[in-house]
Formats: structure tokens, sequence, C-alpha cells
């Protein structure tokens, strides 16, 4: 028993091995100043500008804004894509109404409008979260419609012959047989949040962590630069986990 | 056997066609099925045993003829009337208990209970039906389709998929709740030792239409090893081979 945990604990060890080497590589090459203090930073002065920017608050708040920013782009273009995969999944009429038109919007890469957005909303909170949105859409519209049209058509006549309503059919049926699509879509939905997040605020913005990143570079801060590279990362990672832990809970029976 | 106070379904099937496109698949069908009788349709392949049983749930529409139910025209599917599919069909996201009180109301989680036990398998009632060998997966299926007590019960092959042991083990434990809830039964099969050891007449369908219909004389429980049995059998059999 003690060996198989010690087995597994050792497992769990394996993967961290190669981003720790890469840490005593950059600690390496920095300090023996093989790469300059204005190409690379060394950890240290990363880790130095955290605990700065911590205490006088400005972490905090650029965090937050982006946070802020990046859900209220999901919840709005995720539930018009969600929205719109469910009528057209389960309305044949809705889905030749709207499909293909949606199909065409989605063909333009959302970050191209950024001009466009800029010309609109100007470099306030507005044009942020509707690219944001814009960017979300198509992978939860795409990945819900997929997930109704693929639930498994006996299962629906089944549920007919044993006597569901139309409502119940969609609720212990069709909904739940979509679900691990329609997680799929968030999952990949998140990482275009980050991405068009993060290609917002580093053009067009006066706050968050994109703004912290390219006033940092005005002044050749390269360890804030590098902090906030690193927030980003983790920002995605913690996003990308809290997906895995709704779908553990949503899809239990998988 | 007494089954006077059968509370089945009378089933007739009256002229009935049935074309997808040019193509004939029932050719005027007509059948009688008494409350509370145990028929089984056999025949090849492909000859329209189970359009036939699609017809008779109301699953589809005849393109010509009408199906009663008692007196009454079939319209479509029935509250009264339960499928027990080739495949379980269960719903990988439920739990066991709650796959079988599907379609009934709050309280049929006891009924579910109830029926969950008589095929066995209560201390499965929180499992996720993936966890069940294919045998246990049907035994849930055959509980969902008697939980709301049908008045007929069509099966669609339901032990084609499953191990020749598991296949008689479910034979018995069918005709041991036929016998104790007297619904209507149709089961389509193409085994014709399980339509012979759970009917009481066996209908054979070729090219979508009746060529045999043959009652089954045996007393129950039956038993297969008996020549009667294997005398019914070898007939049926040879009807369905003979060219």
């Amino acid at each position: 028993m003690t060996m198989r945990h010690r087995m597994i604990n050792r497992f769990k060890i394996i993967p961290w091995i190669i981003p720790f080497l890469l840490l005593l590589l950059w600690q390496f090459l920095t300090a023996s100043g093989i790469v300059p203090e204005n190409v690379f930073p060394k950890p240290m002065d990363v880790v130095q500008a955290f605990i700065e920017l911590m205490k006088n608050g400005q972490l905090e708040s650029n965090v937050g804004i982006s946070a802020g920013r990046a859900f209220a782009g999901f919840l709005i273009g995720g539930g018009i894509g969600f929205l719109f995969g469910l009528l057209n999944g389960l309305f044949k009429g809705f889905y030749w109404f709207t499909d293909t038109s949606i199909q065409m919007i989605r063909n333009v890469p959302h970050l191209a409008v950024l001009p466009l957005v800029i010309v609109w909303f100007g470099v306030g909170e507005t044009g942020k979260v509707f690219l944001v949105a814009l960017g979300v859409l198509f992978p939860i519209y795409i990945n819900t419609l997929h997930g109704i049209r693929s639930v498994d058509p006996k299962l629906i006549e089944m549920g007919r012959v044993y006597g569901l309503s139309k409502w119940s059919l969609f609720t212990q049926i069709i909904l739940p047989g979509s679900l691990s699509s329609i997680f799929v879509g968030i999952r990949y939905a998140l990482g275009v949040m980050w991405l068009t997040l993060i290609v917002a605020e580093t053009v067009a913005t006066n706050s968050g962590i994109g703004y912290m990143a390219m006033n940092a570079r005005d002044f050749m801060q390269m360890n804030i630069i590098v902090l906030s590279i690193i927030i980003y990362a983790l920002l995605g990672k913690m996003s990308d986990l809290i997906a895995k832990l709704l779908e553990h809970l949503f899809l239990k029976w998988e | 056997m007494d089954r006077s106070e059968t509370k089945g379904i009378k089933l007739k099937v009256q002229h009935v066609k049935k074309k997808f496109g040019p193509h004939e698949v029932l050719k005027n069908i007509d059948l009688e099925i008494s409350s509370g009788e145990f028929v089984a349709i056999v025949g090849k392949s492909g000859c329209g045993k189970s359009t036939l049983l699609r017809q008779i749930a109301g699953l589809d529409q005849p393109t010509d003829g009408v199906i009663y139910y008692d007196h009454t025209p079939l319209t479509g599917l029935s509250p009264d009337v339960r499928i027990m599919f080739q495949d379980s069909r269960l719903l990988p996201w439920k739990r066991v208990l709650h796959n079988v009180s599907i379609g009934m109301k709050k309280s049929g989680l006891q009924h579910a209970q109830t029926a969950l036990e008589s095929v066995g398998l209560l201390d499965k009632a929180n499992e996720w039906p993936k966890l069940l060998s294919g045998g246990q997966q049907q035994r849930v299926a055959l509980a969902r389709s008697l939980v709301s007590d049908p008045r007929l019960l069509l099966l669609d092959e339901p032990l084609g998929a499953l191990d020749a042991l598991t296949r008689i083990e479910m034979q018995r434990l069918i005709a041991q709740i036929w016998e104790e809830k007297k619904f209507t039964a149709v089961l389509v099969t193409h085994d014709v030792g399980e339509a012979v050891f759970l009917a009481d007449r066996v209908v054979l369908i070729e090219d979508g239409a009746v060529k045999l219909d043959k009652k089954v004389n045996l007393p129950r429980p039956r038993t297969r090893g008996s020549a009667e049995f294997a005398k019914i059998e070898e007939e049926v059999l040879s009807q369905i081979l003979e060219k």
C-alpha cells in the first residue's frame, strides 16, 4: 500500500520536472548575464514586481478589471451562442432561418473587427466586452448545436414511448445528452476569451493586465511585462480548471 | 389456464399495409390477439416483423388499414403500451432507479423499486447503467417497461444481443412476470425456440404477409426438452426455411 502510494506520488512529480529545469535555466542565464537584463528579467525581479504591485493594489485592481471583462463577455456571448444553439438544434425552422447567417459571421476572424470596435466604442469597457462576446459566441453555438443534433434518436424514441412530454424530453434526454459536447465548447471558448481579451487590452485600453504590460513597456520594466504574461497564463489555467470541475460535477455518469 | 380476469388490450390488426416509397414491407396483414394473450412474431430478418411491431405500437402510421386497441382505432402512442427494445436504451445520465421511473410522477419511485425487485436488481438501484452487464441492463429495461402496469407489452427482439444463458434466464423471468400481470404481449424474435417457449401463438411472417399462425398448446411452465416442444419448434422452423 505504501509502496503504491509512493509510486503515485512519484508520478505526480514527473510532469513538474521540465518546468523546474526551465526555471533553473532561466535563473542561470539571467544571473550569469548571458541574457542581458533589458531582454529578460531575473526570476527574482518578477517576484519583486509581483510583491510591489500587490502592495500598492495595482495588481489586484487590474486583474479584477480584466477578469470582469472576461466574465461579462463570456456570459453575454456564451449566453447568445447557447440560446441560438438550442433553438437551431431543436427547431428546424430556426435552423434554416439563422444558421447560414451565423456561419457567415463566424468566418470573419473576430479580432479583425478590432479597428471597427475601437471606432465604435473607443477604448472603454464596451468594446472589449463586445469583442470577447463575439469570440466566445461561435464555439458555444456550434458545440451546443452539434450536441443536440447528435443525441441518440433511439433514446428520444424511447422517451416518446414512455410518455415524456416535450419539455421532459428536453430536460431529461436532449439537454443531458448534449452536455458533454457543450462542455467542449465551453472549454474552447474560455481559451478564445483570454486570447481576445489580451489582444483587446494590449491594443486599446487604459486599465487591466494588458494595459499594465503595455505601460511597463514604455518604461522598459521587463519584470512587470513578464509578470503580466504569467498572470494571463495562470488565469487561463484557472478557468480551465473551473471548467473541468464543472464538467466533473455535471457529467458524473461519464 | 384461467385468464378470465385479464386486463390486457385486445388487439386487432386489420388489412394493414406499409410502404416505404415503392417498397411494400407489409402486405395486407390481418391479426387478432385476445386480451392477455402472448403472441410471438417470427420470421427472417427483413420480413417486416419489426415494422409490424412499430405499427402496433403507434410509432408509425400504416399506409393502409387500421389497428384497434380493444375497439378503438389507434392514432398514435398510448400510455397503456410499453415497448422493450433490442438495446436497453437506458439513459446513461440517470441512475438505475430513475431510469426505471422515467415518465412517472414523483410517487413513481415506489413503483420503480417494486419493479426493480421483481427483476431481481433492487440492489443496483443507485448504480449508473454503464456499470451493469448487458443482461442486467435488459432486466432494468424490463423493469422500466413494467413499472406503469402496461396493458400491452411489445418486445422487439429484446434478448437478441444477450448470451445464451442470460437469454434463458430472461425468458423465464418474462414468462413468470407475464403470468402474474396478465397483460397482452407481442414478441418479435428470430429465435423460434424462444417463441415456442414464451408464446400462446407463433405467427410467422414472410415477405410482409402472415404465412403461419400456430397455437402452442403446451402447459406452463414449459421445458424445452419435451418432444411436443421440439415438434412445434421443428414445424415452425421448417416453414421458415422452406424455399
